[in-house]
């Protein structure tokens, strides 16, 4: 009966424990987001123990995303209707996974995280939206579905686009002897051949000359003499403030192309490090096995412990008891041989002493006896 | 585009550029004997010609000055015609600096 006291109060102990534990599982749950304390709660304890992890486990929040990268929120500049739009097309869309955006309409400001149990291919997002709004807007009661139609237009109707400007040309039109346009050369090709204009400029000068519509006074030797000058200059520097400007306009467009590229660098660095975390979200299961894992081994230490505790606990009562029940029968024992002693001494009488100490004399005497005939 | 139109009388919505009008021409395709008309049907107003000078200086502008290696010629010819320009205004003045009386 003693044992199946122990054997209760083990099985009691273990139910505390389980109990104990599927708490801590509770616990564990909600910091860890792992819904699995049902597992091991089943697993350490007893069928008692399992019945409240599983009543336990339900009660644990369901798996909480982990927060967004911050990258995610880059495309924010999108107008905040195409999400509630999508939550709006995902009320009315067929299949699973409407219960997760259901829950009333999520903020706009929801980012563009991917919900694979909701679309497939959230680039797609768009496309399917302008699909699905005609449905969803027909599905929704009529002051809501006025508030929605508006947003639907496109928001850009003018001639405005938001590409880049053609580049500049890289030269002017050509323009000979630094003062006649190219074109004209080519207007009179076709008729005077390559010599016409050139001709018709000797011409003119030699007209204009003759007929003094243009007067050569003073003005001419010095435009003349300034003329000189410049062309000399030009001729002779031209180059080189060419280059020079030429220096000029590419280190300003190096400078911006490479900030351009710098952007675009880290636009892409920040894509894989994206990557990487979408793909370190996978672990995740991983992680929280580790976790559940530990934590199990933690609470079947501290079972154990406990275990041997109350084992010391109840082996030093029981030895307790055994000692007293020893120390009892030894003290009746002696009790008992000092009483048969103290009356057996009192019983001899003085008689029988002498009696018997006249025998134990004969006794010896005869061995005495026996002795001596021997040697 | 005009085989096109000919061959579906029903459409109204190909307007027919067969036949250009003759504002709508440019000064080198004009034939010189419609170039008193054309002129005529020039818009003189001031806003017009506020327009006229706004266009010809972009067109200038766009395809002498305004490329990635711009030459001399762009503005030698500003100051080209500047020169011929202030001659012809000054020439009342030069006249008397003529070495011939007849010419």
């Amino acid at each position: 009966m003693q044992a199946g006291a122990l054997g209760g109060m083990f099985h009691s102990g273990a139910a505390s424990a389980a109990e104990s534990s599927s708490s801590e599982a509770a616990g564990a749950a909600v910091s860890g987001g792992a819904g699995g304390g049902a597992a091991w709660g089943s697993g350490s304890g007893g069928g008692s123990g399992s019945s409240m992890a599983a009543a336990a486990g339900p009660a644990a929040p369901p798996t909480c995303l982990p927060p967004p990268p911050p990258l995610a929120r880059a495309p924010a500049p999108r107008p905040p209707s195409p999400r509630s739009r999508e939550s709006r097309a995902a009320i009315s869309a067929p299949g699973g996974g409407g219960h997760r955006t259901g829950r009333g309409l999520p903020p706009p400001l929801l980012t563009a995280f991917p919900r694979p149990a909701l679309l497939s291919c959230p680039a797609m997002l768009s496309r399917l939206v302008l699909r699905a709004a005609p449905a969803a807007l027909r599905a929704l009661p009529p002051p809501v579905a006025v508030g929605v139609m508006h947003t639907t237009r496109p928001l850009h109707t003018t001639q405005q686009s938001l590409a880049p400007l053609p580049p500049l040309p890289e030269k002017g039109g050509e323009v000979r002897h630094g003062l006649i346009p190219e074109e004209f050369f080519q207007f009179l090709y076709p008729k005077t051949g390559v010599t016409g204009p050139y001709m018709l400029g000797t011409g003119l000068l030699l007209y204009f000359l003759s007929k003094e519509i243009y007067v050569v006074n003073h003005e001419t030797a010095a435009a003349a003499c300034i003329l000189t000058v410049i062309i000399y200059g030009i001729k002779k520097f031209g180059g080189n403030v060419a280059a020079f400007a030429d220096r000029l306009n590419e280190e300003k467009l190096a400078a911006v192309s490479a900030l351009k590229n710098e952007s675009i660098q880290a636009l892409q660095t920040a894509i894989e490090e994206e990557k990487k975390e979408q793909w370190r979200v996978e672990g995740r299961t991983y992680l929280f096995d580790a976790k559940r894992n530990n934590i199990a081994m933690l609470l079947e230490t501290n079972y154990r412990e406990r275990l041997l505790m109350v084992y010391n606990e109840v082996k030093k009562r029981l030895d307790y008891q055994v000692a007293m029940q020893t120390l009892k029968r030894q003290k009746e024992q002696e009790h008992m041989i000092q009483w048969v002693e103290k009356n057996v001494v009192q019983s001899i009488t003085p008689q029988q002493q002498k009696e018997s100490i006249a025998k134990c004399i004969l006794d010896l005497k005869a061995l005495s006896k026996s002795v001596h005939a021997a040697v | 585009m005009s085989p096109r139109c000919r061959s579906l009388p029903g459409t109204s919505r190909w307007r027919s550029h067969r036949v250009m009008l003759l504002k709508d021409t440019k000064l080198m395709d004009v034939k010189l004997g419609q170039l008193g008309t054309w002129l005529a049907m020039r818009d003189f107003t001031p806003r017009g010609i506020l327009g006229a000078i706004r266009r010809g200086y972009d067109r200038y502008y766009n395809k002498y000055i305004n490329v990635r290696k711009g030459g001399l010629g762009g503005i030698s010819m500003v100051l080209a015609g500047y020169a011929v320009l202030s001659y012809v205004w000054s020439y009342s003045h030069i006249k008397h600096d003529r070495r011939r009386k007849y010419h």
